[in-house]
């Protein structure tokens, strides 16, 4: 295949929606008689709900309906019928369930009426009576009640850890080189700038048009028809514009099931936004505690892996990640003891957010390195090319490919690493402790089965679409570029769309799969529609009878037979031939199991951080930061360099800003707003440098695409943490590290 | 947000007859405070007076005694950036710039700045209690989550703090306010003006109901050659402060004739130790007595379980500030 | 506008009082007189979005801590969510959707050329903002531009991006 676009700096295909403010999110249809609901949150975090009173509510003029736990209509009744595609195993919270609480901010009710301000100001009306229970929400705490996560069909991603190797604490002990420690992080919510939000539109009875937040369209559909015993066909979920999402959208969240269920049951149309406290109800990535306990002989060669975590889950579902495999993926050791626990607090259950496992698990596994690495008396990048490994000892398989090595020479060389003094303390600039530190990342390559339709129309237009997503991520851009190549036209002519679960099917969104499973789909609907052409071609064109798929170019909008006493064909006069002037195909992208099987695929990375450190009061700030990414073929450098800049803020950002605070006296996190649950702002950033390594992989997929939405985070935090003990001979474990620990 | 009428009046008069006759409303200027509140349930008005339509109110005036007269409605970002507060007043130019974002700041006004709320997290969360926010019902703060509330002045009450940069800076210029009322006009000088939270934590400051702040009076002498707004916070802008402080001084023939550093986000009110101050004054500048009147600002500081840090941030930021008020161009 | 100040009865033990009576107002919207009937009780913002169906302005946080629904009003940049539409008759207001006069905004142009934003959210009130920055006049240096947009969250993080796209149409301005 010819490729004039894959791989080119494009400008995202959707950038002038989007900076015109015509590209429309959840909440933006403004569809005629539109209801608006307003919920009320539970203040306890355990207990029952003894009374609501909503008779000042209810007399609002305006108000049309309240709904509780008392009145709400019934919905299915199994378990099984609210799993959606990313529920984790037990039983999925369902909104209003019953009088039960089981975390505070819970949704207990919601208020429809006429105007969204009489439907907020009628539900401050409401007051609620409680009998509550005494609340766990301390991970800490709660450590004696950790145990091992219940499996379902969510582990068939997410794996338990591994055996245990040899005999790890043995080799500990024996270690002249040792390292390690306790490292805690509290609670983050994703809070992407879109709150949630539906609109639902009634368009007859049993049959809904819904507008939703969400990283699967499919998803939404599934759950919705499921849930309130629809068919799928009358149920159609639109969502081509998404403010961001970052794992928050792989899961229907409760606005969803709150305005269909009133949209049913009003017969009418229904939006429901959450505001911004709101966005702190429901799932987050999970406080995590983890102690490491690595060894190494006196050359610098670990001996003993030893890392263990328990993280917080909800009392109905049993949410994981991958936090502990890690380590033995990057680093080989004869020895190896990886324990992962859960322990039940009574909150809301976590979610995947932005590299989720991943982000926790390499922060203790890198400083831990870090931490041998000083020990040993070697350079850091030294001491990892010492242990380096092109073997995933986890699973004793080979890497698909792995250019981790050309990612610490490409972007030491950029940082100027060479010139680093290693001894902590040794560089400053007037007050400011100044702290060279690195890190690796490595995220797995996924793929999973998607659908796409290609189809051609008389006017030399090509429609590519599948029900994916695009949060930001760029789909839509090298979706189109892949089609563009693979049909070879000008990307003038094509279009791709996305996010309506009419369009063929694909799966939520995340993991960093979409590129790779979506385009492998684009590719085989490319296929399909190239064959379906030759066909035509064949029937209309006697000379195109004995001529093979192989032996033509598709090109400049053409069939172009090898043979040249072949005429070409024009696409147009094709589509022009056929029915409905268009030639359509559907296909399916299949994973290349026989082939994928062998290896372990994964994306790499390096990270280079410089940071300042104020000497007396210990405000952080990362100056540079240099990431080089190895991840197969990169798509679109422009858009993917952008992914990697916004995962390298995330690092920035769970290193020294973001942490849900808790008051565990009543178990609910106290700074819910944007103000007080700090994220960068512009003023946090400084220079951030993008390296793409070439990487060739035939294995992962024809395209040769690893995937970068959760790469770019991984191993930021680490890197900055590392650099931090450069600049001031202080390890810090926990995150967020707030100036107080520096001082 | 709760149900409320809306009227805009023309003279501060009126506006004062209208809220003297009901006790439930609220004047709203800039709103970006008040607006913010009435959304959390927290504040209630039944009735808005809306002050952006007094004429007057919003100029930067020269007074004779070649002070500066800064009218109540003229927005933070139009005070800050002005000329004459650029020359004569930058410590205030600073510490105004330094909070909040350019978009509040194009609509916060200098009377607004004085009367908005603590950020304490159970003040704006209904679901918990707060004496500030209900009398009588508690202070969850105090053995809460409190790394942003306050170390001095406190009381078992309250350990709220006052989120102004801008504040921090009239407080340390002697700054006036110009109030007036039903009953007539009065003036408070601005370290008066705002409270110890005390047994009555819900007063955040000694304006009477249906009062109006005119204008702030900055004395002549801005202390412009010597000065310095320092803000220590969890993220380098858009945050409010952990401790913030302006420091000013007047030097003269190597010694400090005039001494002023007032603090921010560690009490109720902007903080100034006078004993502290002439301790300074007739002194040489230099790093150890800065660091003796650090330990008298800080006397009596309380450190609660999430904030102790603040007490020796403080003393550190307070020994910093002033040595870069001796070259503030540095 | 009435002048005649009306009170609403909502003690604390009482049942709900009638709603504040609704007004009609004229907003003047992108070089537009727009009339609309609404409670005091209505944001600038919702008025935008709701009422006059100009959904470019974003709501990310209703509390004015992200910057989303940026907007200018009388040449300057505020944030819609923390004032009332009734408070707004009589000023010029402007929005994403009324920035450019033809085509496209060079603000809006540079955006997509540095690729400055992702999931696209906060965009708006990012172009709004910078560009109501250069009217300000204030910033001077790359350092300044990363301060004063401090007011616009972006959580997909493409600051450098957006300061690299205000500073190539700040140069360009310079140059003219």
């Amino acid at each position: 295949m010819q490729q004039k676009y894959i791989g080119k700096a494009i400008s995202r295909v959707d950038g002038p929606a989007k900076v015109t403010g015509t590209a429309k999110y959840a909440a933006e249809y403004n569809v005629p008689d539109l209801h608006y609901g307003y919920v009320v949150n539970s203040t306890i975090a355990n207990g029952e709900i003894e009374k609501i009173n909503l008779t000042k509510a209810a007399m609002v003029d305006g108000v049309v309906k309240i709904y509780t736990h008392e009145n709400r209509p019934s919905t299915a009744w199994l378990s099984l019928n609210y799993a959606d595609m990313d529920a984790p195993p037990g039983k999925p919270f369902v909104p209003m369930h019953n009088n039960k609480v089981v975390y505070n901010g819970q949704p207990i009710a919601m208020v429809v009426a006429k105007s969204f301000e009489v439907a907020r100001y009628a539900a401050s009306l409401i007051t609620v009576e409680y009998k509550a229970d005494k609340s766990d929400t301390d991970l800490v705490a709660n450590l004696q009640n950790a145990r091992d996560p219940k499996k379902g069909l969510a582990s068939f991603l997410k794996p338990p850890p591994p055996k245990p190797k040899g005999n790890a604490a043995k080799a500990y002990e024996a270690a002249p080189l040792k390292a390690g420690g306790s490292f805690y992080h509290g609670v983050e919510h994703h809070n992407p700038m879109e709150p949630f939000a539906t609109t639902v539109v009634y368009e007859d009875k049993d049959k809904l048009k819904i507008y939703d937040k969400t990283q699967g369209s499919v998803n939404t559909q599934m759950y919705v028809a499921n849930v309130f015993g629809l068919k799928f066909k009358d149920v159609r979920v639109l969502s081509p514009f998404v403010g961001g999402a970052f794992g928050s959208g792989l899961r229907p969240q409760y606005q969803l099931f709150l305005s269909v269920m009133a949209a049913l049951d009003m017969q009418c149309n229904v939006r429901l936004t959450l505001n911004r406290h709101q966005m702190f109800t429901f799932g987050h990535r999970p406080a995590t505690l983890q102690n490491t306990f690595y060894g190494a002989d006196a050359d610098g060669k670990l001996q003993s892996i030893q890392h263990e975590s328990v993280a917080e889950t909800s009392t109905y579902e049993d949410y994981t990640e991958i936090v502990v495999n890690w380590a033995n993926m990057i680093y080989p050791s004869p020895n190896v003891n990886l324990q992962y626990k859960l322990a039940p607090l009574n909150m809301a259950s976590p979610m995947d957010m932005r590299a989720p496992g991943g982000a926790t698990g390499m922060h203790p596994v890198e400083i831990t390195i870090d931490e041998l690495a000083h020990q040993a008396g070697m350079d850091p990048v030294e001491f990892r090319l010492l242990n380096y490994t092109d073997e995933d000892e986890t699973t004793g398989k080979p890497y698909s490919s792995k250019e981790l090595k050309e990612c610490f020479k490409q972007a030491a060389e950029k940082f100027g690493w060479a010139k680093r003094n290693p001894q902590p303390r040794s560089m400053r600039r007037g007050h400011k402790l100044v702290g060279w530190g690195m890190a690796t990342g490595i995220w797995e390559a996924m793929q999973v089965p998607t659908r796409a339709e290609a189809i051609l129309t008389a006017d030399g237009k090509l429609t590519v679409r599948s029900a994916t997503a695009d949060f930001g991520t760029g789909t839509y851009t090298v979706m189109a570029q892949i089609a563009a190549d693979a049909m070879g036209m000008s990307l003038d002519n094509v279009t791709f769309e996305l996010g309506d679960s009419d369009m063929p099917f694909a799966p939520i969104s995340g993991g960093s799969f979409t590129a790779a499973s979506c385009g492998t789909a684009v590719q085989a609907a490319c296929l399909g529609l190239k064959k379906k052409l030759l066909k035509k071609a064949q029937s209309t064109n006697a000379e195109y009878k004995s001529v093979n798929l192989d032996d033509i170019a598709f090109v400049d909008g053409q069939l172009q037979p090898t043979n040249s006493a072949v005429k070409p064909i024009a696409y147009t006069d094709l589509a022009a031939a056929s029915k409905n002037k268009q030639i359509a195909s559907k296909n399916m992208g299949w994973p290349q199991m026989m082939k994928q099987r062998k290896y372990t695929r994964a994306a790499h990375s390096a990270i280079f951080a410089e940071v300042e450190v104020d000497e007396d009061f210990g405000v952080v700030k990362v100056t540079r930061l240099v990431s080089a990414i190895a991840a197969g073929k990169i798509l679109n450098p422009k858009t993917a360099r952008s992914q990697i800049l916004g995962g390298m803020v995330w690092g920035i950002s769970k290193a020294l800003r973001e942490e849900s605070v808790m008051d565990h006296r009543i178990g609910r996190f106290m700074n819910t707003n944007l103000g007080e649950y700090h994220t960068p702002v512009n003023a946090d950033i400084h220079q951030l440098d993008v390296i793409f390594v070439e990487e060739d992989d035939q294995i992962v997929n024809d395209l040769g695409i690893k995937g970068i939405g959760e790469i770019g985070l991984v191993g930021v935090p680490p890197a900055i943490a590392n650099a931090i003990f450069h600049a001031t001979g202080k390890r810090v474990r926990n995150l967020p590290i707030k100036l107080n620990d520096l001082m | 947000m709760n149900n409320f009428t809306y009227i805009a009046a023309d003279t501060p008069k009126q506006a004062a007859n209208i809220i003297s006759q009901n006790p439930d409303a609220a004047f709203i200027a800039g709103g970006t405070n008040l607006i913010d509140l009435m959304k959390e349930n927290i504040a209630k008005p039944n009735q808005l007076i809306d002050l952006n339509k007094i004429p007057g109110l919003d100029e930067i005036t020269e007074l004779p005694d070649a002070g500066l007269r800064l009218g109540a409605l003229a927005r933070n970002a139009d005070t800050a950036y002005h000329p004459l507060v650029q020359e004569r007043y930058p410590l205030l130019a600073d510490a105004i710039l330094a909070g909040a974002s350019a978009q509040l700041r194009n609509m916060a006004t200098n009377g607004g700045n004085l009367l908005q709320r603590t950020r304490c997290y159970y003040f704006y969360d209904i679901a918990t209690p707060c004496n500030k926010r209900e009398p009588g019902s508690g202070c969850a703060a105090y053995d809460g989550y409190n790394r942003m509330n306050a170390i001095l002045g406190s009381s078992e009450h309250c350990v709220a703090v006052f989120p102004s940069d801008m504040c921090v800076a009239l407080a340390a210029l002697n700054a006036t306010v110009n109030v007036s009322g039903a009953t007539g006009e009065r003036q408070i000088p601005f370290n008066e003006f705002h409270r110890l939270p005390g047994d009555t934590p819900q007063l955040d400051n000694n304006l009477q109901h249906g009062e109006i702040i005119t204008s702030i009076d900055l004395p002549p002498g801005g202390l412009n050659k010597n000065y310095s707004y320092l803000k220590l916070r969890d993220r380098t802008s858009y945050a409010f402060a952990l401790v913030s402080i302006a420091t000013a001084f007047e030097l003269k023939d190597g010694l400090i004739v005039d001494a002023r550093i007032a603090l921010g986000g560690v009490a109720h009110k902007p903080w100034r130790v006078t004993e502290a101050e002439e301790f300074l004054k007739n002194k040489q500048p230099a790093k150890e007595s800065f660091t003796q009147a650090a330990t008298l600002i800080l006397k009596g500081a309380v450190g609660l379980k999430h904030n102790a840090f603040k007490i020796e941030l403080a003393k550190r930021a307070i020994v910093r500030n002033c040595l870069t008020a001796l070259n503030p161009d540095k | 506008m009435k002048s005649e100040p009306q009170v609403i009865n909502n003690e604390h033990d009482k049942l709900p009082a009638a709603l504040a009576p609704e007004l009609d107002i004229v907003l003047r919207v992108n070089g537009h007189d727009r009339t609309i009937t609404v409670r005091p009780w209505v944001t600038l913002l919702d008025a935008l979005r709701g009422r006059l169906d100009l959904t470019g302005t974003k709501k990310g946080c209703d509390h004015g801590q992200c910057g989303a629904c940026t907007v200018l009003v009388n040449g300057k940049r505020i944030n819609s969510c923390l004032t009332l539409a009734v408070m707004q008759t009589g000023n010029d207001i402007t929005t994403i959707e009324g920035i450019a006069q033809d085509g496209m905004h060079p603000m809006q142009q540079a955006f997509i050329d540095h690729d400055a934003f992702q999931c696209g959210y906060c965009t708006p009130g990012q172009i709004c903002s910078a560009i109501g920055m250069l009217n300000e006049g204030h910033a001077h240096t790359r350092g300044d531009v990363q301060e004063l947009m401090s007011g616009n969250l972006c959580r997909c993080g493409a600051y450098t991006n957006i300061v690299d796209a205000i500073m190539e149409v700040k140069e360009a301005q310079g140059n003219e």
